[in-house]
């Protein structure tokens, strides 16, 4: 069977929005993350593939069809929106119904299937409250039940958990991948968040400016960044432009201002470096090591983040930040002005040609 | 109260007392008018043809006003921007004037109100001129009511429903409408206070049969203030009623 959900060439010029010759295709119970900043078309995308808005180019497929001049209604589409749009006039039942009472089912069956998913998705005691008088995370979960007891074949999430506090956007979060798993299909979510993408990804598609830079696993994307801009955006923390040039062996050298870092890969001229703060060893210490890179600096900054402290070591004028755990910094005595010597391994220095 | 305000509302007391004082001096002295006002045939049919036509008037600009309302609100071009800023001039017009155009539009000799006129709907001194004229004037108020309601309601409620199986007339009609009956309804009472208060249009259109407003201005003339009084009492209950009636549907909201 082929993918469920295929944009080919889709450009929309929107204003201040746009999306310029989007090609993705996404198979069956893939959970699909679309990664970007603010501005860079990810709700755009969202309804141009809900039909809500017409691409001026391209074609969009569901399932082999081709859905593009078709309007929402007939897409068998499941859009989240990120403010969950709940009809304010409806109590949570007659949201979730809403979908089947269009559908003139009888209303028995209107009531068990209401029933079924709202039990399915632990809203059950919701029924016949207002929407105003729901909780972030409970008006999320009913309109992922309106949208899911219509079974679409995608279901489309527009930042799904922007709108609510960071304890409950966690919870939600695992919540949101145990619905997939349960109801399988295809998920399209979108989000600026990128450890949000990282825990629910199957893929990851980068957004910016209406140009998709890199679709991938989420850890290929994140380790193996194909843009300085997907670098910046998943926090690779380091990114340098330098020049580069081979040295045998399959290795080339890379020299930015006064620093030069061996990376695998044979690479020549203009490229830029990145490599991200977990993959530094730091010590105080000269150290014997198999990394090909060591660099000597001075600890100007550290941010404790939690379980791991990350440091800003001034190496001849480049900051490279590198995380050590919290006990090694308090083992290792850190401090402001501390000399320590960084290494990197040549094989976890991505370079961006 | 902020003590920085009292100055503002020393200055601000001035239009209260201003508007509310001819209010209950008008209330008073027709206070007495009332019980000859029971008997005043002219005077009750004249208040009887005023909402009727009021009425009538009223829900014809919902009828139509409301999917323009609905199309103002969301569809967005220069095109509409100028529609709207079309169908707001009769706000502006001096009132006889917006009566001369609606005349010279839809007389029985023009080519519309010739073909008007076949169905019936003749505008010169009759019950159809004077609807024409509560129309004309009173649409305009009914038509930017409501689209401030569409404007409020949140477009993804509608994208949500379109994905969930609803055509745009199901969406208008189960969704959009709905959320702004509210303003449909105070959109209706203003635009029925504006069509009963219309008096300089109606009387060059139709000055007969006399509407309540007619009447008061036709005593006034005739027999001077007292014999205005009595009608002129009713009339200012008539619409406190009403925008009581307004301030108690927004103030739910």
């Amino acid at each position: 069977m082929g993918p469920v959900l295929v944009l080919d060439g889709v450009c929309k010029d929107f204003g201040v929005f746009r999306l310029v010759d989007i090609s993705l295709s996404v198979d069956k119970d893939e959970y699909f993350v679309v990664l970007g900043p603010s501005g860079a078309g990810k709700t755009l995308l969202l309804q141009v593939i809900a039909g809500i808005i017409r691409p001026d180019k391209g074609r969009v497929f569901i399932e082999g069809t081709d859905v593009t001049e078709l309007p929402p209604e007939e897409r068998s589409v499941g859009y989240v929106p990120q403010n969950y749009a709940l009809f304010p006039h409806l109590n949570v039942f007659e949201n979730i119904a809403f979908g089947l009472r269009i559908r003139r089912l009888r209303d028995s069956k209107v009531r068990r299937r209401v029933k079924d998913i709202s039990e399915a998705l632990g809203i059950g005691d919701l029924l016949y409250r207002s929407p105003r008088t729901l909780s972030g995370g409970e008006a999320q979960r009913v309109a992922l039940a309106r949208a899911l007891v219509l079974e679409p074949r995608v279901v489309l999430l527009d930042e799904p958990l922007s709108a609510v506090d960071p304890v409950l956007r966690w919870e939600l979060r695992d919540y949101l991948r145990r619905v997939h798993r349960e109801f399988g299909g295809v998920f399209v979510h979108v989000t600026h968040d990128f450890s949000e993408a990282l825990a629910l990804a199957s893929r990851i598609a980068v957004l910016n400016r209406g140009v998709v830079e890199q679709v991938g696993a989420p850890w290929e994307v994140f380790s193996r960044p194909r843009s300085v801009f997907v670098a910046w955006f998943t926090r690779a923390g380091n990114i340098f432009r330098g020049v580069a040039e081979p040295i045998g062996s399959g290795l080339s050298r890379v020299r930015v201002d006064g620093l030069s870092f061996v990376v695998s890969g044979v690479y020549r001229g203009r490229v830029a470096v990145s490599f991200r703060p977990e993959f530094v060893v730091v010590s105080k210490d000269r150290l014997v090591s198999s990394a090909r890179n060591e660099v000597e600096g001075i600890v100007c900054d550290f941010i404790d983040e939690g379980a791991l402290i990350l440091l800003e070591v001034d190496c001849s004028g480049l900051l490279i930040k590198a995380y050590i755990t919290k006990s090694s910094f308090n083992e290792m005595n850190i401090k402001r002005g501390d000399r320590v010597y960084l290494y990197v391994k040549a094989s976890q220095i991505h370079v961006i040609t | 109260m902020n003590r920085g305000l009292v100055v503002f509302s020393a200055v601000g007391s001035v239009i209260v007392l201003f508007l509310v004082f001819p209010l209950v001096l008008l209330l008073f002295l027709s206070g007495g008018g009332l019980a000859e006002f029971i008997g005043d045939s002219e005077a009750i049919n004249a208040i009887l043809l005023s909402f009727h036509s009021g009425v009538v008037a009223s829900l014809i600009v919902v009828l139509f006003g409301t999917p323009l309302s609905y199309v103002l609100s969301r569809w967005r071009s220069r095109f509409v921007r100028v529609v709207q800023g079309l169908i707001e001039i009769p706000l502006a017009l001096p009132h006889s004037v917006a009566g001369i155009m609606v005349l010279l539009a839809y007389n029985s000799r023009a080519p519309v109100g010739s073909v008007l006129s076949r169905f019936g709907l003749v505008v010169e001194d009759s019950y159809w001129g004077i609807v024409f004229v509560m129309v004309f004037v009173s649409a305009p108020i009914f038509v930017s009511s409501v689209k401030a309601g569409f404007d409020m309601v949140d477009v993804e409620l509608e994208n949500v429903a379109r994905t969930l199986g609803a055509s745009l007339t199901q969406v208008f009609l189960r969704v959009s409408l709905p959320l702004v009956y509210k303003h449909i309804l105070a959109g209706f009472i203003l635009c029925l206070a504006r069509a009963i208060s219309e008096v300089g249009a109606v009387m060059v259109v139709a000055y007969y049969p006399k509407v309540a407003a007619t009447l008061v201005i036709e005593r006034f003339l005739g027999y001077g203030l007292g014999a205005a009084l009595s009608l002129s009492g009713v009339l200012v209950i008539i619409s406190l009623v009403i925008f009581a009636a307004l301030r108690l549907i927004l103030a739910e909201e």
